[in-house]
C-alpha cells in the first residue's frame, strides 16, 4: 500500500466497543423481554438496535478516517483481510448448522418416522405414527400448520438466482473499473449491485407474503416450513446487510475514498456478496430444486 | 522491512517516536479499563473477570456437593439444584476457562511472537467488554420467577423448551457470548499470522502459540454452529417452528448432534491451551528443551481434526445406527493417540532433565498426572458397550472433572505462577504457592475420584437425591469439595501479595526459561517490541 505510516497502528483508546456492548446488552435483554411480551420489551429491543447501528456509523467512520489519513501500513491492511476472511468463514459454519438440520432431516429423521431404515424404524413407525409415510416436504405426522404447498424453484426463486448471479459479476466489473483506477464506472457497477440486492431482497419479501397468504406454507409448517424459513430467512437477512455495506462502500466512492490500490472497503464487501451468493447457489438447489 | 523502512523514512519515523511519548502509559483513572486497547491491560482484564467468575461457579458447585453431602433432600429444592448444575456448568466453561485461556493468549501471544499489539486491538477491548454485560443476562436468570435454566448446559430439547420465561434470556446470552469468543478467535489467528517478528516462523512459534492458533479455528468452526442450533431452539419455542419435535418432522436427537459437533471441539477449545501452557512449563523447570517439537504440533493439529469427526460418542445411549457408534467409537480412541504422543513428550523432556520443583512446575506434573487418569476414564467411555453402563453416571463426571479442574484448572494456575512475575515483577510467595498446589491436588483427589466408585455402581448424575448405598463416597466428596473450594482462597491471596509487592523479579525471571517474552524487562513495559526485536536461537523456545 500507498501509506507513509511504517509503525503498526495502535490505536491508543476506544470508546465504541463499550457503546457496542451496552447497545447489545439492551438488544438482546429487550428481544428475549418482548418474546415474552414482559415490559418494556420491545422499546428496548429498538433502543438497543439502534445504540449499535450508532456505534458501527461511529466505529466504522473512524476507521475510514484513520484509513484516509494514511494511518495504516501495509500489515494493518492484512490483519483486515486475515479477520474478514475468517468472519466469513464463521458465516460459513453459521449457516452449516442450518443445511445440516436440512440434510439430517431429509437423510435420516424423515425416513426413520416414516419406518424407513434400520435400528427399529419400521417399530418406531408402527407404534409411535402409524399410518405416516414420508415424502418430502413433510409437516410431519402431527400434520403441524395443516396442509401447505411446497415453493417450487420456478418463478421467483429462479428470478432471483439470476439476479444475484448478475449481481456477482456486476460487482467483479466493479472490482476491475477501480483497479483500473476508473472511478465513475466503479460507482456505476457499485449501483448496479445495489440495486440488485434490493430487489432480491424485495422480490423474496414477495415470495414469503405469497407463501403466507395463498400456499399456507409458513413457520409453523413443520420441518419443511422450519427449514424453508431460516434458511432463506437467514439469508435474506445476509443480502440486506452486504447491500447495505455496497451502498456504504458506494457512499464512500462517491467521496473518492478509494484508489487503484487501496480500496479493501470494497473489495472485503465483495467477499462478502460472493459469500451470500454461494449460499444462495446452495440453498436454491437444496431447498428450491431438489 | 522494518529496518529499510525505518531508514527510508527519517521524518516518519521522528514522527512515530514523538507519539510513542505521548502516550507511553495508561491512561490514569478507571476508564483506562473501560476504553483500553492495550493486550496487556485486555489480558489483566480477562484473568480477573475469570477468577471472579471461579468463585462464582465455584460457589454453585459447594451448592451441589452440599445437597449431596446426605442422601434425601436437604437443602435446596429440585429445580434450584438443576439450575445450579447447568449454570455451574455454563459458568466455569464459558466465564471460566475460555476467557482465563483468552486473557493469557492476549498477555503472552504479542510477547511470545514479537509483536506491538494484537492484530485488532479495538475489536479486542469489545471481546472483553461483552464477556461481564453477557454475564449479567445468563446469571439474571436465577432472580426472574421461572429461574435459571434447569435442563443442563447441553439444553436438550424438548427438555429445554419447558422451560419458563427466562429461557429467551439464556439463548440471548449464549449468542452474546459467542460473539465475543469468534471475535476474539478471529483476533488471535490475524495476530499470530499477520504479527510475528521477522524471523519468527512457524515452527519456531511457542507450543502455547501454536496450540492456541488450533483453538482459534476450533473456535470460529463451531461457535457459530452452537448459535445456529441455540437459534433453532428459540424458534422452535417462540416462533412455532418444528426443529426438534417429531410431530412436526423434525427431530429432538439431530439438537444433539448439532450441539455435539460444536460441544466435542468445545471440549478441546478447553484444553489444547493448556497443553501449550504445560508444554512451555516443563522444559524450563527441566532445564532441557521440549522434547519432539514437532510431533507436539502435529499432534495438536491431528487432535483438533479428530475432534469434528467423533461428536457421537455423547449419544451412544441416545440411539444410532450400528455404523455409527462403531465408527465414533473408533475415531474417538484414535484421538488417544496423538494424546498419548503429547503425554510422552512431557515425561521425555522431564528424562535426565536437571529438575526443580516450583510452583508452576509442581501444577505441571499434577497436570500430566492428573490429566492422564482424566484422559484414560474417557478412553473407558469411548467404548460403545461399556458406556451404555457408564452415560449419565457420575464416572462421567470424574471423567471430565479430571480433565477439566486438574487438568485445564491446574494448567491454568501453572500460567498464573509461571508469568506472575513477569506481568508484576515481583516473585509470588513460593512457600505459599507449593502449600496451595499440595492442599488442592490432596483435596481435588478426595473430591473427585470417589465419584468414578459411585458412577460404576450406577448413580446417576444431574440429581438432587441418590440410593444409601452411595452415602458415605458422597459424603466424602463434599469433604473434598469444600476443602478444595477454600484452599482457591489461597489462590487469591497469593496473587494480591504477589501484586502488592514481594521480591523483586529478574528479567529471565526462570533460570532454563526460553522465548521472547523473558527477554522484556519485569514488570513487562505497558509496550513490548514496538519495533521487532531480533530472533536469536537463544530466545525461541527451540
Amino acid at each position: 500500500m500507498s501509506s507513509a505510516a511504517t509503525a503498526y497502528y495502535v490505536p491508543h483508546s476506544a470508546r465504541w466497543p463499550i457503546v457496542g456492548s451496552i447497545g447489545l446488552f439492551i438488544f438482546f435483554f429487550g428481544f428475549a423481554s418482548w418474546l415474552n411480551d414482559a415490559f418494556l420489551g420491545r422499546e428496548m429491543f429498538f433502543l438497543g438496535a439502534a445504540i449499535i447501528v450508532f456505534m458501527m456509523f461511529g466505529w466504522f467512520g473512524d476507521v475510514a478516517k484513520e484509513s484516509e489519513s494514511g494511518a495504516y501500513n501495509s500489515q494493518v491492511d492484512t490483519s483486515f483481510r486475515l479477520s474478514m476472511m475468517w468472519f466469513i468463514f464463521s458465516e460459513v459454519m453459521f449457516f452449516a448448522a442450518f443445511f445440516g438440520a436440512l440434510f439430517y432431516a431429509r437423510v435420516f429423521s424423515g425416513p426413520w418416522i416414516g419406518g424407513v431404515g434400520g435400528g427399529g424404524a419400521d417399530m418406531t413407525n408402527a407404534l409411535l405414527y402409524e399410518g405416516f409415510d414420508y415424502v418430502w416436504p413433510t409437516n410431519g405426522p402431527g400434520d403441524v400448520g395443516g396442509n401447505f404447498e411446497q415453493m417450487g424453484w420456478f418463478g421467483l426463486p429462479l428470478i432471483n438466482t439470476l439476479l444475484l448471479l448478475t449481481s456477482g459479476v456486476t460487482c467483479t466489473l466493479a472490482h476491475h473499473a477501480i483497479r483500473a483506477g476508473h472511478r465513475k464506472p466503479f460507482i456505476l457497477w457499485l449501483l448496479a449491485t445495489v440495486t440488485l440486492g434490493f430487489i432480491f431482497v424485495f422480490l423474496q419479501a414477495e415470495e414469503y407474503m405469497h407463501a403466507y397468504s395463498a400456499m399456507n406454507l409458513t413457520m409453523n409448517s413443520g420441518i419443511y416450513g422450519s427449514t424453508f424459513y431460516l434458511l432463506t430467512g437467514f439469508h435474506g437477512f445476509h443480502v440486506t446487510m452486504g447491500a447495505v455495506i455496497l451502498l456504504v462502500v458506494m457512499i464512500r466512492a462517491i467521496r473518492n475514498h478509494f484508489t487503484a490500490e487501496n480500496h479493501f472497503a470494497f473489495e472485503a464487501a465483495a467477499w462478502y456478496w460472493h459469500f451470500v451468493d454461494v449460499v444462495w447457489l446452495g440453498l436454491f438447489i437444496f431447498v428450491y430444486l431438489v | 522491512m522494518s529496518t529499510s523502512d525505518v531508514t527510508h523514512h527519517t521524518p516518519g519515523e521522528q514522527h512515530d517516536h514523538h507519539d510513542d511519548h505521548d502516550h507511553h502509559g495508561p491512561a490514569p483513572g478507571l476508564m483506562r479499563w473501560v476504553t483500553t486497547t492495550n493486550h496487556k491491560d485486555i489480558g489483566t482484564l480477562y484473568l480477573w473477570f475469570s477468577l471472579l467468575m471461579f468463585f462464582i461457579g465455584g460457589a454453585m458447585a459447594l451448592v451441589i456437593r452440599a445437597e449431596l453431602f446426605q442422601p434425601g433432600i436437604q437443602i435446596v429444592d429440585p429445580m434450584f439444584f438443576n439450575s445450579m448444575t447447568t449454570l455451574h456448568a455454563i459458568v466455569m466453561i464459558f466465564g471460566v476457562v475460555m476467557p482465563a485461556f483468552v486473557g493469557l493468549a492476549n498477555w503472552m501471544i504479542p510477547m511470545m511472537i514479537g509483536a506491538p499489539d494484537m492484530a485488532m486491538p479495538r475489536l479486542n477491548n469489545w471481546s472483553f467488554w461483552i464477556m461481564p454485560f453477557a454475564f449479567t443476562i445468563m446469571l439474571s436468570t436465577l432472580f426472574m420467577d421461572s429461574g435459571g435454566p434447569a435442563g443442563g448446559w447441553t439444553l436438550y430439547p424438548p427438555l429445554v423448551l419447558q422451560m419458563g420465561d427466562s429461557f429467551a434470556f439464556v439463548i440471548f446470552a449464549i449468542h452474546f457470548l459467542g460473539i465475543s469468543s469468534v471475535m476474539g478467535a478471529i483476533n488471535i489467528v490475524a495476530t499470530i499470522f499477520n504479527m510475528r517478528a521477522p524471523g519468527m516462523t512457524f515452527m519456531k512459534m511457542p507450543m502455547f502459540v501454536w496450540t492456541w492458533l488450533i483453538t482459534a479455528y476450533l473456535l470460529i468452526a463451531t461457535l457459530p454452529v452452537f448459535a445456529g442450533a441455540v437459534t433453532m431452539l428459540l424458534t422452535d419455542r417462540y416462533f412455532g417452528t418444528s426443529f426438534f419435535s417429531a410431530a412436526g418432522g423434525g427431530d429432538p436427537v439431530m439438537f444433539q448432534h448439532i450441539f455435539w459437533f460444536f460441544g466435542h471441539p468445545e471440549v478441546y477449545i478447553l484444553i489444547l491451551p493448556a497443553f501449550g501452557i504445560v508444554s512451555s512449563i516443563i522444559p524450563t523447570f527441566a532445564r532441557k528443551q521440549l522434547f519432539g517439537y514437532d510431533s507436539m504440533v502435529y499432534a495438536t493439529a491431528s487432535i483438533a481434526f479428530l475432534s469434528f469427526i467423533v461428536w457421537a460418542h455423547h449419544m451412544f445411549t441416545t440411539g444410532m445406527p450400528l455404523a455409527g457408534e462403531l465408527f465414533f467409537m473408533f475415531s474417538t480412541m484414535m484421538i488417544s493417540v496423538p494424546t498419548g504422543v503429547k503425554v510422552f513428550n512431557w515425561v521425555a523432556t522431564m528424562w535426565r532433565g536437571a529438575m526443580t520443583f516450583e510452583t508452576p512446575m509442581l501444577f505441571s506434573i499434577g497436570f500430566v498426572i492428573m490429566f492422564t487418569i482424566g484422559g484414560l476414564s474417557g478412553l473407558m467411555l469411548a467404548i460403545t458397550p461399556a458406556d451404555i453402563q457408564y452415560h449419565d453416571t457420575y464416572f462421567v463426571v470424574a471423567h471430565f472433572h479430571y480433565v477439566l479442574v486438574p487438568g485445564a484448572i491446574y494448567s491454568l494456575m501453572a500460567a498464573t505462577y509461571y508469568w506472575l512475575p513477569k506481568w508484576t515483577g515481583n516473585m509470588y510467595d513460593e512457600k505459599l504457592g507449593k502449600m496451595h498446589f499440595w492442599i488442592s491436588t490432596i483435596f481435588v483427589n478426595v473430591l473427585f475420584f470417589p465419584m468414578h466408585f459411585v458412577g460404576l455402581a450406577g448413580m446417576p448424575r444431574r440429581i438432587p437425591d441418590y440410593s444409601l448405598q452411595f452415602a458415605d463416597w458422597n459424603m466424602i466428596a463434599t469433604i473434598g469439595a469444600f476443602g478444595f473450594g477454600f484452599s482457591q482462597l489461597m489462590f487469591v491471596y497469593i496473587i494480591v501479595k504477589c501484586v502488592k509487592g514481594g521480591e523483586k523479579a529478574t528479567d529471565e525471571v526462570w533460570e532454563g526459561a526460553r522465548g521472547l517474552e523473558w527477554t522484556v524487562a519485569s514488570p513487562a513495559p505497558y509496550h513490548t517490541f514496538e519495533t521487532a526485536p531480533v530472533i536469536n536461537p537463544d530466545t525461541v523456545t527451540r
